[in-house]
């Protein structure tokens, strides 16, 4: 992350940003958070009976890991999950909302919800904030039409394929995918498939890491598979294990104890029904 | 006109942590082995450590470039002063000679953070911690590069440090025995595998004794 408070585009230009606002808070001792993205690699196919998702688990902050086991796998509807990649906050804010508004949806049509709805409501959201919620995401399902999935870019373009891949470990994905995919695969081997292509963002890509999570979409229901694979257990745990000495000497116990604020008055009316 | 940024630079970041630990008559140096660049894994199986004399040890994270070519000039001063003295560098001359390398290059910095094991001239640990342009101090034990951050409250933890603020001035060797120091070093990097990015793959593990300089390699996470 640049530390200087004016970011220059990097072959000059404006900048957009509210400068002597930034300056004023940077003077202050305020400076910009940094975000938490997840540095991913999320995956999507569509086999015989309809879709599968895969995602890693790791969630970084620059170059620590905050969370080992999260979830990227969200929740659409009962029929369509998406996964998610790029700043955390913003893929589960827009995932979320739209998850809200197919809920909705579906009590005013009384009808299951349908992939292309999903989309459309996610793209219109991001093309608003001119690629500003930093969301990039792999939406799949199947509905009435049949099994779709969906690559969904920040700044709000989407993509239509057979299979997908997004996040930083999506090339290493990419690779697996595009040597050993093929039409028609049963749902044994589109597991395998994804499992594979997750495997090779988690141990090729640093951003990539820990566990892979899985979703098989069909036309009967859905099955979330949580940690399918935990290719990555601790390496050493000491056998003797290690003790932590209390270091902080109380020097001074003092007990005040706090007085009451309310005064109870003895023989009051009661309270009337 | 707003001030140029330069687009292009000389430097880039391998990742990495090293560890030093002394002990009475023994010295651990342990380097996790994985070399990458931004989000990508050059290589799993880099060494990181380089023995520069017969009792002194360096490991050096940063940009390997110039760790390569910071190790080729010490060996060669190395090799001079055994022409010239006719034995070995001791660790603490050695330290010496490697906070004056560094600051040779103080207006172009060798992008190398290093940390440096031996036993000195009694046979006693001695660790020697630097920054990037040769600022040194003896120490009992040391933590540089990406995951140093997580590794060195922990050893301050456990291997209670004394102050240095005490007088009369105390010696920050532990006084633990070499196999419990290996154990500490392997959980501490198992460790910091877990939430650094840049460290895993293996860990080298060299340990300078009075019997000679042995070499174990331990399993790390890959992801």
């Amino acid at each position: 992350m640049s530390k200087s408070v004016i970011e220059v585009p990097p072959k000059g230009g404006f900048s957009f940003d509210l400068c002597k606002r930034n300056e004023m808070l940077a003077n202050k001792g305020v400076n910009p958070p940094s975000f938490r993205k997840t540095g991913t690699t999320i995956v999507g196919l569509i086999f015989q009976d309809g879709v599968i998702l895969g995602a890693d688990t790791r969630a970084t902050e620059g170059p620590i890991v905050c969370d080992k086991n999260c979830e990227k796998i969200h929740y659409m509807a009962p029929n369509i999950y998406c996964c998610g990649a790029g700043t955390a906050a913003d893929t589960e804010a827009v995932t979320d909302m739209v998850s809200s508004q197919l809920q909705l949806h579906r009590y005013h049509t009384g009808r299951e919800s349908r992939v292309v709805t999903a989309l459309t409501l996610l793209k219109r959201h991001l093309f608003n904030y001119q690629g500003y919620v930093s969301a990039a995401l792999v939406l799949g399902g199947v509905d009435v039409t049949g099994p779709h999935l969906h690559t969904i870019y920040p700044h709000g373009s989407t993509d239509t394929l057979p299979f997908a891949t997004m996040g930083s470990g999506s090339l290493a994905a990419m690779a697996v995918f595009e040597s050993k995919y093929k039409e028609g695969l049963t749902r044994n081997e589109g597991i395998e498939l994804v499992t594979e292509a997750i495997c090779s963002g988690i141990f090729n890509d640093l951003g990539s890491g820990s566990n892979v999570d899985v979703c098989v979409i069909t036309k009967g229901g859905k099955e979330y598979l949580r940690n399918h694979l935990q290719p990555n257990p601790r390496t050493y745990t000491s056998s003797k294990g290690y003790s932590f000495p209390k270091k902080t000497e109380v020097l001074l116990t003092k007990i005040i104890p706090l007085k009451e604020k309310v005064e109870i008055i003895e023989g009051g009316d009661a309270m009337e029904e | 006109m707003a001030k140029q940024q330069a687009n292009w630079s000389p430097y880039d970041n391998n990742g990495g942590s090293c560890v030093a630990i002394a002990g009475a008559d023994y010295c651990v140096i342990a380097a996790d082995t994985r070399m990458s660049t931004g989000y990508n894994i050059l290589t799993r199986e880099y060494s990181k450590i380089c023995k520069l004399a017969d009792k002194c040890v360096m490991a050096s994270s940063g940009f390997q470039a110039d760790v390569k070519a910071l190790q080729k000039q010490l060996a060669a001063r190395h090799l001079i002063y055994q022409h010239q003295h006719n034995k070995q560098m001791s660790c603490p001359a050695m330290a010496q000679l490697l906070s004056n390398t560094l600051y040779y290059k103080r207006f172009f910095p060798y992008y190398s953070f290093n940390v440096l094991g031996g036993l000195d001239n009694e046979g006693k640990g001695c660790v020697f911690t630097y920054d990037a342009v040769g600022s040194y101090e003896k120490v009992g034990y040391s933590s540089q590069g990406s995951g140093s951050t997580l590794i060195t409250p922990f050893l301050d933890n456990q291997l209670k440090s004394p102050s240095p603020l005490l007088l009369p001035v105390q010696d920050a060797v532990t006084p633990l025995v070499e196999a419990e120091a290996i154990d500490l070093v392997k959980t501490v990097f198992a460790s910091a595998s877990e939430r650094d990015i840049y460290t895993g793959d293996k860990i080298e593990i060299v340990v300078v004794n009075a019997t000679g300089i042995r070499r174990e390699y331990m399993e790390l996470r890959k992801d």
